[in-house]
């Protein structure tokens, strides 16, 4: 016979454990908020157009991740993207005039940041702005615009032709 | 033809008394005075016994499940490109579907079939007459505990496998065919939805779990006391469970899917 208060134990373990699923799910899984911010430097960039991109979208260079995208705003004056990025602490010799866009993972993928370096002896740090910046590549204003310019030239032909 | 009417109609009448005595049953559980002191001991013995017994298996089977369905996932969501779509593939069918429902099969089968195996050996060896005897209500004593352990454990053990099928996902999906770990994160976070998915899903395993502990309990008090009688009362108790479990499953997500 297991005693009681052996029993009770493992009983108090076992609600542990699924509390802990539960946390598990609420903060990874359903991403009410984020809990636990880990270790590294925010900065921010304007962007004419954010695109689909995502709270937690990966920020690369060369296509290594070197943070993620923390925040997305409207700026009220400008009406442009304010995307908040967290660099790993790791990474801190970026250079500060290295410009910032916004890619496509394939052709129907998620976007993420591309961070390009250039050769300025300042590096960016917590709060600083990265300048130059590339709005996201819409897919569908491409095809509106490629689709505009073959009307376009077919009518001239027409003209051409009389 | 009278007799085959009749014979019909016995059986109706049969049926339904089979399920007034299950409600009888449901209603003395629900009803009888707690006494807190004495029962609160018996009721967590029978979570170590119902739930924390259960959760080997649980875990195993959720982690294999989460693996089994990534990796289904993935050949499938390859062919469009839109493999990045693993995680809320993943999340959403685990904690709406299979997280409630594999989770009620599974325990229906490990603990819904012993509770009526022990119930019904309880009855057939006339352990529960002498109780009643020595004026201990069995009811209170036996039943209630037992039910109101495995409606305790069913949420705790339907969170555990959410949580285990979804780092089983992981593993298949970034440790073993390289997808981003951040995008497989965000992508999940940004589809699954904390009330309508995760709370949704407790709450189907919450019915889940009154509706396994009931038939499995009233299988057990009203088995036959012979060895055949406890054999039939035990396949019985699975088998309705599990019908159960899937018949309540349509009927819960056609009214959390609509908004109630």
């Amino acid at each position: 016979m297991i005693s009681q208060r052996f029993i009770e134990s493992i009983v108090g373990l076992f609600v542990l454990i699924a509390m802990l699923a539960l946390l598990v799910l609420a903060f990874k899984v359903s991403g009410l908020t984020s809990f636990f911010p880990g270790k590294g430097f925010t900065v921010t960039a304007y962007f004419d157009d954010a695109g689909q991109l995502k709270i937690r979208a990966p920020v690369k260079i060369a296509g290594v991740q070197i943070g993620e995208v923390k925040r997305i705003e409207l700026d009220p004056v400008t009406f442009k993207a304010i995307v908040t990025m967290r660099i790993y602490k790791k990474y801190n010799d970026i250079p500060d005039d290295s410009s910032a866009s916004i890619m496509t993972a394939g052709l129907l993928g998620d976007n993420y940041i591309t961070i390009t370096p250039m050769y300025s002896q300042a590096f960016l740090a917590q709060g600083s702005q990265i300048q130059y910046t590339q709005p996201a590549i819409i897919l569908e204003k491409l095809i509106g615009q490629f689709i505009y310019k073959l009307g376009n030239t077919d009518k001239e032909e027409q003209h051409e032709k009389p | 033809m009278i007799a085959s009417i009749t014979a019909l109609g016995r059986l109706g009448i049969n049926e339904l008394r089979e399920f007034g005595k299950a409600g009888i049953l449901l209603y003395q559980v629900l009803c009888c005075q707690p006494n807190y002191r004495k029962s609160i001991p018996l009721t967590l013995q029978q979570v170590y016994m119902e739930g924390v017994l259960s959760l080997l298996i649980i875990i195993v089977s959720g982690l294999f499940i989460g693996m089994v369905v990534a990796l289904q996932g993935y050949h499938t969501l390859a062919k469009f490109g839109a493999a990045q779509q693993l995680g809320p593939l993943v999340a959403l069918s685990v904690t709406r579907e299979l997280g409630p429902v594999v989770t009620a099969i599974l325990f229906a089968g490990r603990a819904g079939s012993a509770l009526t195996a022990e119930i019904g050996l309880m009855k057939a060896t006339e352990q529960l007459s002498s109780m009643e005897m020595m004026a201990v209500d069995p009811i209170r004593q036996i039943i209630s505990p037992r039910f109101w352990g495995g409606v305790f454990s069913m949420p705790l053990l339907t969170l555990v496998f959410n949580a285990m099928a979804i780092y089983g996902a992981y593993l298949v999906g970034v440790q073993w065919l390289g997808l981003d770990t951040g995008v497989f994160w965000s992508n999940m976070q940004d589809s699954v939805d904390f009330y309508a998915d995760v709370i949704n899903g407790i709450i189907k395993s919450v019915v889940f779990g009154i509706v396994v502990t009931w038939i499995a309990v009233y299988q057990g008090y009203n088995a036959k006391p012979t060895a055949a009688g406890i054999a039939i009362a035990t396949t019985h108790s699975v088998v309705y469970a599990s019908l159960a479990i899937l018949g309540l499953d349509f009927i819960l997500t056609a009214m959390m899917i609509r908004g109630w």
